[in-house]
């Protein structure tokens, strides 16, 4: 199981002075109680499906139907994703990983929340959650199950472990019945949970449904 | 939702390029929704903000929207008296201590930028 980790430093290199100025107040404002950390939640979810997944269901249904793009993805998906105009500011490295009848990946954090904002945004509170966190490690198998993704027993899930440097994004199987579909078409069938690999590519007859 | 001057955004709302901005955005809303100021008195702080931006030779194409925002954040809160420049520069020094101090991949807490 790929789960090569580079943390292996002895302290953490400080976010941008803007992280840290709205960290700052942040934590002021909660202190005090003018702030509620749940509203905060509320609201972020709220923005949530807007700041990112479409990005990277654009990468997905690009890679579905334009085979040379999909081989840049492969080849340096940081530099066919940069293409598209998707720019990490962290200096992080995106790596695509692709499910295939035998291999199934799934993407976690097992330290913290590393997550490929720039293609999917904000991490939902799942995934920076203890039990996803190590489960994602230990049970794979039955964290999918939880998000009714039923895979063939013979198939291999790979676990890919996030860090600060370097990033997974899964691309999902383009789903049967698809052929003719356009690229825009296609984009509505990637959730963003399918490109973190805790459920497949939705269905035609699925089109439409949202994230849990 | 209120007019968000210049904010940018396709056809579906609001567009955030990374987690701080969405971070400083809610907690805008939150702190209107607990009524602490109006939105037009917000709305005139963050206008402000953009013009005196936008004076000092800042183009504002839309990539330094929330820069501003969270610069007419801070003063709206000092203004009503939410914080203070010095607190806010401390919690900040507290908060860079306590990245530097816990080692990589490990969550970072407050306490550990605390000086003993």
């Amino acid at each position: 199981m790929p789960h090569d980790h580079h943390h292996d430093h002895d302290h953490t290199e400080p976010p941008s002075d803007l992280e840290l100025r709205v960290k700052a107040l942040e934590s002021l404002l909660v202190e005090k109680g003018l702030v509620n950390p749940e509203t905060l939640n509320r609201i972020i979810e709220t923005y949530e499906h807007k700041v990112g997944p479409r990005n990277g269901a654009h990468v997905v249904a690009k890679a579905w139907t334009d085979p040379e793009f999909k081989q840049a993805l492969m080849d340096d998906a940081t530099e066919a994703v940069a293409s598209l105009g998707y720019c990490g500011r962290q200096g992080e490295h995106l790596e695509v990983v692709e499910n295939t009848n035998d291999t199934h990946n799934l993407v976690v954090c097992t330290l913290c929340s590393c997550y490929p904002w720039t293609v999917l945004g904000l991490p939902p509170a799942w995934y920076k959650s203890a039990p996803y966190r190590s489960r994602a490690v230990s049970d794979p198998r039955a964290v999918l199950k939880e998000f009714g993704t039923q895979l063939d027993e013979k198939s291999t899930i790979r676990t890919w472990d996030s860090t600060s440097e370097m990033r997974y994004l899964v691309l999902p199987q383009r789903p049967a019945g698809t052929e003719n579909w356009s690229e825009q078409d296609l984009q509505q069938l990637v959730s963003r949970n399918s490109m973190i690999g805790v459920e497949l590519a939705r269905s035609p007859e699925q089109k439409g449904e949202c994230d849990k | 939702m209120q007019d968000f001057p210049h904010q940018p955004q396709d056809d579906q709302g609001p567009v955030f390029n990374e987690p701080w901005e969405a971070q400083a955005f809610a907690l805008v809303i939150a702190l209107h929704e607990q009524g602490l100021f109006a939105w037009s008195e917000w709305a005139t702080v963050l206008s402000e903000q953009i013009a005196s931006a936008q004076a000092a030779g800042d183009p504002d194409l839309g990539n330094t929207y929330y820069q501003h925002w969270l610069a007419a954040l801070e003063t709206i809160s000092k203004q009503k008296k939410l914080s203070n420049e010095d607190e806010l520069m401390k919690r900040k020094s507290q908060w860079t201590a306590a990245y530097l101090n816990t080692p990589h991949g490990k969550p970072i807490e407050l306490s550990s930028g605390e000086t003993s």
